[in-house]
Order: C-alpha cells, then structure tokens, then sequence
C-alpha cells in the first residue's frame, strides 16, 4: 500500500496483537429495511485513531450519518474509532490539542440541514489534529432517500484522504436470496443495508454480474425451466434476453467497457464459452474443446478471458485472448480450481480451490505464482472484488444458511452479512458510480 | 427412492386386495337383488343409466408398471457413463420417440451440491448430454431432443450424505 507522504505522520504503527482479536459486532438498527448483520473480526495492521463527532441536528435525516460513517471506517480494517462527547458542526471552534491528547490523529465534523425543497443538506470537515489543519471538506444536497448514499461518499472522502486509495463504501452490491420456493435478486449499499428487490422468482436465479456502468445486471435465470442468460435494467425494468439457444446458457461476465458479453453455452454439445453483444447480437464462439470450458472473465483492461477448463482432467483456471485463441493454464496447485475473479489492477487471480474436501477462498499472485488462502469455512462461492481492489467478497456456509463474507485482500481484515431469514448467496460488488 | 416406490406400489396393492376379501361376505346378497330387478325390468330409470367403462391408454407414456415409466438415469459419483443397468430405460424412450415424432423431450442433467454452481452446471449438462448422445446413437432425431441443466440448483434429496448425493446424481427424460 502507498501512502501519501503527507499523511505518513497519521499512521500509527501500533502493535495489534490485541487487536488483530478484537470483534465488532454491529447491529443495524437505522432503518426498518435493514436485513443484514454485519459482523467484523480481524482488523488491519496498522490503524488511524480517528474521532468523528455526531453530526449537528443530524436527528432530523431518515438516517444517522455520523454512524453510518463509524460503522464503515470500523468495518475497513484501518480505523480506530475514538468516541466523541457532544456534536460539532463543521463551524465549531476545534481545540486540536484536546483531540491529539485524546489520541486522534483525525477528526470528524458535521452537520445535517434541511433545505426548503426537502433535501438534506449534508456538510463534513476532515481535520488533521497534528498539523491543526483541515484535510477535506464537503457539502452535499440530496433526497431523504439518499441519506445513506451522503454518508458512504463522507466514508469514501475520509478513507481516499487518509489511507490514499478510493472509498468503496458508496458502492452497492447485488446477491440471490432464497426464502421457501422464492429466489429473489437483490440490491443493497456495500454495508447490506438498504436492499432493494430487482427480481422475484419461484424459479433459481443464479451468477448475477453488474455491469461496468452500475445501471444493469446481468444474470441466469431458471425461469423458462432452463438457465437462460438475461439482462435486467435496474431502474427502467426492461429484460432482455441475451442468450437463450439450445441446451443451457449461463456464466454472464461483462467485457469492461459494456458492450459484450461472454457467455457459457451447451448448444454445441458440452458447455463452451462464447462472446456476445450486450443486446444478445453476434454471437461467436471463443472456446473448442471436447470438454467442459465456463466461467469466462474478462480481465480489467478487456483484452483476456480467464475461464475454467476441464481439459486437464479436473477443474482449473485458464486464460485466453478475449478474441479466443490458445489457453495458458493459471493454476497448478490442487485438482480442482473455479470460479476465477481478476483485480482491478490485474495482478491478483481469486477463486475456489478444493483441499481436502474444503472450498476455499484463494488469492493467487500472478506476478509471482504465490498463493494465499483468504477463509477458513468450507463451503466458499462465488468471490467478487470491491472496485478499488481491496477487499473480496463471497458466499460462504455458515452452519445451515448461507451468508455473504468479506475479506481483504491480505487476509487480514474480514467481516460477515447475514439475513434474518433465508440463505444469501451469488454476491456481485457494484462498480465505483457517480 | 426408486426401491420405496417400488414397496409402496406393493404395499397398497396388498391393501386393496385385503380390503377386497373382507367386504365379500357384506356384499353377497347385493349383486342378487340386481340381477333379479334387472331380469324382471320393471324398473324403467335403469335404462336410462350410464356406467362408465375406461379403455386404458394405448400410449405407453400412461403405463405406470411399463419401461417408459422410469425416466430417470443414475450417474457414479463424477461419472459422466450412462450405467448397462440404465441402457433398456434409454432404449425404451428412444424407441419410444422413434414411434411418436410429435413427442419432444427436455433432458434435464442434476448434480450433488458440493462445488460451485456454474461448473456444477457444465457437469449437469454434461450427464444430459450423455443421455441425449445415446437416444441419438438409437436413432431419436435432434429436433425431438434437448439436453439441459439445473446443475445443483433443483436438487430432489436435500441430504448432504452419500445417499443424498447419489439421488441427485442423476439426468431427468421429461416429456
């Protein structure tokens, strides 16, 4: 991790035996949608005392933002939160060396207003207690709907300053539900909170994968008694059916700039990958083997799939040219390795291997070959990388019912979502959005 | 499963052949009184009656202790074979749609539910396509034929034992 050289004073190389042990358990309780319960355990080397004050009049918003900031600071790994007494707005008077003696390198300042047209007018300051100056500043008018939304970009705007890479706290994230005989698609914050219901279902619905521009989802529906490969519009509802030829069609992946998609069908017989354009136009087939060829991903720069083959007997991860062509073998480790997921960067490979029996999350290096095992549960699916690299999120057994499970990319920070009722399954991490 | 269908058939046979002895002395004098009132035909609302008599179905399809009946096929664990002992089922639907070219079936291929979703969808596939490789080596033309997956997503045992996973280890003829 680089950090900017400014802020290199703000880090505070603590030991964190004692920390590494600490759990958080957060209970969300802001808002009568709240569905998931976020547990955290593990946390970062290396931690900002922080103190963020409760927003002045924050009361009168549908949600709390200075606990909503808290809760996603803490669920980072990097942050120590350090409780504040009374509120201060962005206008209070800041005694900074009350604050550095208390132990915070940084401070939080607010206030929440509501505007004539109904919008809540959102203002924070980011303060740095040992240089006594302040870092950031922001306003921002929303709808009272968008609370959460104002309270995640502060998150975003507090962890880019401090830690010196993007927030993706403002992100969302879509995953399958199932309660009874009812599969359902859903949209929530990156939190778990604020969910949103996209599509319903007595049928499975399964590997749902946003698209680059966070407006649609693409996903397999069994709908029509078979996988077909659909496309949904998340604001406008509007479906389209992608690929829906003979045999079964699933494994959407988006290609990064939205025009593509590559796809996995049976129609010629055994399951290969194809390419398609996002209106289900000019199909064309990338893979030809006798075997099992699936899950393409297109890397982040467009210009290869990576796909699981069985062409060497057992399941393993290969890549290819995104215009086809030879395949490379990525993994070597283990008889069985899916479900390959690219970084954003590019440099890091994540999938499920089974070991003894166990699927696990795995981090393989691709600079270097090396590879690092991200969970210790033993029923892992499903990884997909937050947008600015950091973390992983995917489906993981936990007793009976599934749940959704994040981890950092080291291993070292990681927390679980759960639903009240039913399992939770298939996790899709959103793109960065305006 | 297969082996309880297969008890439960005989046992509610038995059943009803037991309930059938024990109502025979009730009902002796029953069938007398009939035929005397039918012989002396003073009774004009009885000619009028209608009973119904069911013809059966020649469709072999309808036949619950025919060879069409069993429609599924049993896969070794990471076998993607159609089984000797699975042969005369795939024979006999293939004969079958050979005969009935405006019957069409949708092979459907399961798997158990360890692993992920989307390869367990190839390998589902890939015992469907096995079934539908051999109706077509017996002659079934493609255009009466699909072979699909639901991979682990429609399991018939929910169990996570081996007996579990060996009934959804399994490809479906539905017609």
């Amino acid at each position: 991790m680089i950090m900017p050289k400014n802020l290199l004073h703000l880090i505070r190389a603590s030991s964190t035996a004692a920390g590494l042990a600490a759990t958080f358990a957060i209970v969300a309780s802001s808002s009568a949608q709240a569905q998931l319960r976020v547990e955290i355990s593990g946390v970062g080397a290396n931690q900002i005392p922080i103190a963020i004050a409760a927003f002045a009049d924050e009361s009168i918003a549908p949600q709390q933002v200075s606990a909503i900031i808290k809760a996603d600071l803490l669920r980072s790994g990097f942050f120590k939160v350090i409780d504040t007494g009374s509120a201060m707005s962005e206008t209070t008077p800041i005694n900074y060396g009350d604050w550095k003696s208390r132990g915070a390198d940084a401070l939080v300042v607010g206030s929440v207003q509501r505007l004539a047209d109904g919008r809540f007018d959102v203002r924070y300051r980011l303060l740095d207690t040992v240089k006594a100056a302040q870092l950031s500043a922001l306003a921002q008018a929303a709808a009272p709907q968008m609370t959460r939304t104002s309270a995640h970009k502060i998150a975003d705007d507090i962890y880019e300053k401090l830690i010196g890479a993007r927030g993706a706290f403002a992100t969302r994230i879509a995953y399958v539900t199932k309660a009874g005989k009812e599969y359902r698609l859903e949209v929530a914050d990156a939190d778990g909170e604020g969910t949103q219901v996209a599509l319903r279902s007595n049928e499975p619905i399964i590997s749902p994968a946003w698209s680059p521009d966070g407006t649609r989802v693409a996903y397999v529906s069994f709908e029509a008694k078979k996988p077909v490969v659909y496309v949904q519009d998340l604001v406008t509802k509007q479906r389209t059916v992608i690929a829906n030829y003979k045999g079964s069609n699933s494994a959407p992946s988006w290609s990064p700039d939205g025009k593509r998609l590559a796809v996995a069908l049976s129609r010629d017989g055994l399951t290969q990958v194809y390419v398609v354009g996002a209106d289900g136009s000019g199909l064309r087939r990338l893979t030809n083997t006798a075997g099992i060829d699936t899950e393409p991903q297109f890397s982040a720069d467009g210009q290869s799939i990576y796909f699981t083959s069985d062409r060497s007997g057992g399941p393993q991860i290969y890549k290819m040219s995104a215009a086809g062509g030879d395949a490379q073998r990525v993994t070597f480790n283990g008889t069985y390795n899916i479900s390959p997921r690219v970084a954003p960067d590019g440099k890091t490979l994540a999938y499920i291997a089974r070991r003894d029996g166990k699927f696990q999350l795995y981090a393989l290096d691709l600079s270097n070959g090396q590879e690092l095992r991200l969970s210790d549960t033993a029923r892992d699916e499903s990884p997909s990388f937050s947008p600015n690299g950091k973390y992983i999120m995917y489906a993981t057994d936990s007793g009976r019912r599934g749940g959704l499970a994040v981890v950092s990319v080291d291993g070292r920070v990681r927390h679980t979502l759960s639903t009240q009722a039913g399992d939770i399954r298939e996790p899709t991490w959103g793109p960065f959005m305006k | 499963m297969r082996n309880l269908t297969t008890t439960s058939f005989i046992l509610s046979t038995a059943l009803l052949l037991a309930a059938c002895s024990s109502t025979k002395l009730d009902e002796s004098k029953a069938p007398i009184e009939d035929r005397s009132s039918n012989m002396a035909g003073t009774t004009p609302a009885d000619a009028r009656s209608v009973s119904t008599v069911n013809a059966g179905s020649a469709d072999g399809l309808d036949d619950p202790r025919g060879v069409l009946a069993r429609r599924s096929v049993y896969f070794d664990y990471d076998s993607y074979i159609v089984k000797d002992e699975f042969k005369s089922v795939v024979e006999a639907h293939s004969r079958y749609l050979t005969n009935n070219k405006n019957r069409k079936i949708i092979i459907q291929g399961n798997t158990d539910d360890r692993g992920g979703r989307e390869y367990n969808l190839a390998l589902g596939q890939k015992r469907a396509e096995a079934v539908r490789k051999s109706m077509s080596l017996l002659g079934v033309p493609e255009a009466q034929m699909e072979a699909v997956s639901l991979g682990k997503e429609k399991p018939k045992a929910t169990g996570s034992d081996e007996a579990a996973y060996a009934e959804n280890r399994r490809a479906d003829i539905v017609y």
